[in-house]
């Protein structure tokens, strides 16, 4: 019993990272109909930035986080700019594929700078862990958890009560009558490629806290396509729920039946989600008749 | 456009691929030239050629789901797993002939090919990318978690040589006869297949496929049709494969080789067979100048010299995707049309 208390919060844990990452998908799905695969690239991207600016700059974390979080803002927006504008109205492949590409090169463009092996991050919070009873928690993951529930709530409320979020989430509804109602639609796309990123950069720095940061960090962002698919690719709160879901049914079948099956776990839902239920929990269901 | 002086005066004569004397000439010179052509090459050249060649195969299938069909798939490279696998183990542990297991390896490759394309009935686009890349990861863990004393786990296989009739392939020479005379054959079927009427069906629903269902098509038939053609293809390449290196483990199949593919069939043209030839050899050259230039450039920049050579792949084939895409969405293969319609069409501007 205690077991299956210790799976099922440490799954919740790590599910609050796999909801921040997923919420970056989910945005920029939400808005431009693209799914980015970079995402996890962005992430690891985001955790190097932050690494280098806090162990090679020896900056403290309030003066790094918001530097990386600046730099994070311009790669979405170039991003957005060089890559993805260009291809708007190209054919779901093309989007599919742009994405991918950019993930490579993100990998080979952090291989370049940084080198493949994994730097450890100085320590930002105290590695002992908590112990609830007899439940025993990482302080990490338990301080990437709030964090993630944090900017989770900032960013709803952004979306709900600023004047901004309500273009975004017009743009997201209908591209047509966002623009006709004079909002551009094409900067709403790069506002949310730059959130997505500057998200992803908050994902790279609670990432790389626990584990350091390597190239194979990006590998984390496959984690996040079940999370997605799970809530639904257009829900934000879905993001949330998937990414929780996602973190429980790994921590629970790596615990209980295999280690080893804690890796395939979430795809192995992802599978059965697009079997039976391919628009998600929270998704928009697209009726198409013949 | 035909070259001028060529009429369609039969049907047969209408749908001929090869048309005048001299395209007649420089296909057989072609064929000529390359089973000829390991008595002038190197080992080292023969090895990368008969890389292209297995390659090929895996991308024509999927130029078949992808270009023709419009279908996505992100997992190409568990399928040659899965095609790599049965045939080792038919030849390895059941010691069977090498035919019947390229030919097992092919069918199995195809089997697992449509269990995962089942999704495709419901739904498409994004899902059908997921739904694929989620074999990318379940089919290699199944090889190294599932009955690990018959497949050997992560530490893999070793593979008997292909012998044929008597003819046992060891070394690159051999293999390159094998490996290539399998690819010209499945190339041939490729050009074919998409003339006929099931071919017309896979264009059909790429263009529209509920109009295509409301003439008459069989969404549910010819979608898993092509992702069985596509798995096929990929599980005759890693039969190959496994026979040319010998040795097989999961990692030789990963999500890397598989966006591999796909990038090969967008640069060479989606929809084009002539495309997944010039696709892929573009893209394996370009590895291969990676590979030759890294270090001139490390010596010419120190502080990089490290990283380049890892680096520099990635990036390279990231930023030469993107570029295609931006500029050249119809591939190489296009590109090579409008070369010869306006030559053809010399010295006139129409």
């Amino acid at each position: 019993m205690t077991n299956l208390l210790q799976f099922l919060i440490t799954g919740i844990l790590v599910g609050g990272v796999y909801a921040l990452i997923a919420l970056g998908l989910v945005l920029i799905y939400k808005s431009s109909r693209v799914f980015n695969f970079a995402q996890g690239d962005l992430v690891m991207l985001g955790g190097f930035v932050t690494w280098t600016l806090l162990a090679q700059f020896g900056l403290p974390l309030w003066a790094s986080l918001p530097v990386a979080l600046v730099l994070a803002w311009m790669v979405g927006l170039l991003v957005e700019r060089l890559a993805l504008r260009p291809l708007i109205g190209q054919p779901i492949l093309a989007a599919v594929m742009v994405t991918l590409a950019l993930s490579y090169f993100f990998k080979g463009f952090t291989i370049l700078l940084w080198s493949a092996y994994r730097r450890v991050f100085p320590e930002l919070v105290p590695t002992a862990p908590v112990k609830l009873g007899e439940i025993v928690l990482s302080q990490h993951l338990l301080w990437t958890f709030v964090v993630s529930v944090l900017a989770f709530g900032l960013l709803t409320i952004f979306f709900w009560r600023t004047k901004t979020g309500l273009l975004m989430r017009a743009a997201a509804e209908d591209h047509q009558v966002a623009q006709s109602m004079g909002i551009s639609v094409k900067g709403v796309f790069a506002l949310t490629w730059s959130i997505a990123a500057m998200v992803a950069t908050l994902g790279g720095l609670l990432l790389g806290s626990i584990n350091g940061v390597d190239p194979t960090l990006g590998a984390i962002g496959l984690k996040a396509f079940p999370a997605v698919l799970v809530g639904g690719l257009e829900s934000i709160p879905g993001a949330m729920i998937g990414g929780l879901t996602v973190g429980i049914v790994e921590g629970l079948a790596a615990g209980l039946i295999d280690p080893s099956l804690g890796e395939i776990a979430p795809f192995l839902v992802l599978l059965l989600i697009l079997l039976f239920k391919p628009e998600g929990l929270f998704g928009l269901k697209r009726i198409e008749r013949v | 456009m035909l070259p001028s002086g060529t009429y369609n005066i039969s049907y047969s004569q209408d749908m001929a691929i090869v048309r005048t004397r001299l395209q007649w000439a420089v296909l057989v010179a072609f064929l000529v030239a390359l089973f000829a052509l390991p008595r002038f090459a190197s080992g080292h050249v023969l090895s990368i050629l008969n890389g292209i060649g297995i390659m090929l195969i895996a991308v024509h299938g999927l130029n078949i789901l992808t270009g023709y069909t419009g279908q996505i798939s992100l997992g190409q490279a568990a399928f040659m797993a899965v095609g790599a696998y049965t045939s080792a183990l038919l030849t390895a542990r059941l010691h069977l002939p090498f035919w019947l297991a390229l030919l097992g390896a092919g069918v199995s490759a195809g089997a697992v090919g449509l269990v995962f394309g089942l999704p495709s009935v419901r739904i498409k686009g994004f899902y059908l990318a997921m739904a694929t890349l989620a074999a990318q990861f379940i089919i290699p863990w199944m090889f190294i978690h599932v009955r690990a004393d018959i497949t050997g786990g992560v530490s893999g296989m070793v593979v008997p040589p292909a012998s044929l009739g008597g003819i046992v392939f060891k070394s690159q020479e051999s293999m390159y006869f094998l490996v290539m005379g399998v690819a010209v054959a499945m190339t041939f079927f490729a050009k074919n297949l998409v003339r006929t009427r099931t071919g017309r069906a896979f264009v059909a629903i790429r263009d529209n496929d509920i109009a295509a269902e409301a003439m008459g098509i069989n969404l549910f038939t010819y979608k898993l049709l092509a992702f069985f053609i596509c798995s096929f293809y990929a599980g005759v390449a890693g039969s190959l494969w496994a026979h040319w290196m010998r040795a097989i483990n999961p990692d030789h199949f990963t999500l890397m080789d598989s966006i591999w593919y796909v990038g090969m069939v967008i640069v060479g043209g989606m929809g084009s067979t002539l495309g997944a030839i010039l696709g892929t050899t573009f893209l394996r050259l370009l590895s291969e100048l990676v590979m030759t230039v890294s270090p001139q450039i490390g010596r010419l920049f120190p502080f990089l010299a490290a990283n380049i050579l890892a680096a520099l792949g990635p990036m390279l084939f990231g930023l030469v995707i993107i570029l295609f895409l931006i500029f050249e969405p119809r591939g190489l293969a296009h590109r090579w049309e409008v070369f010869k319609a306006s030559y053809r069409l010399h010295p006139f501007a129409h």
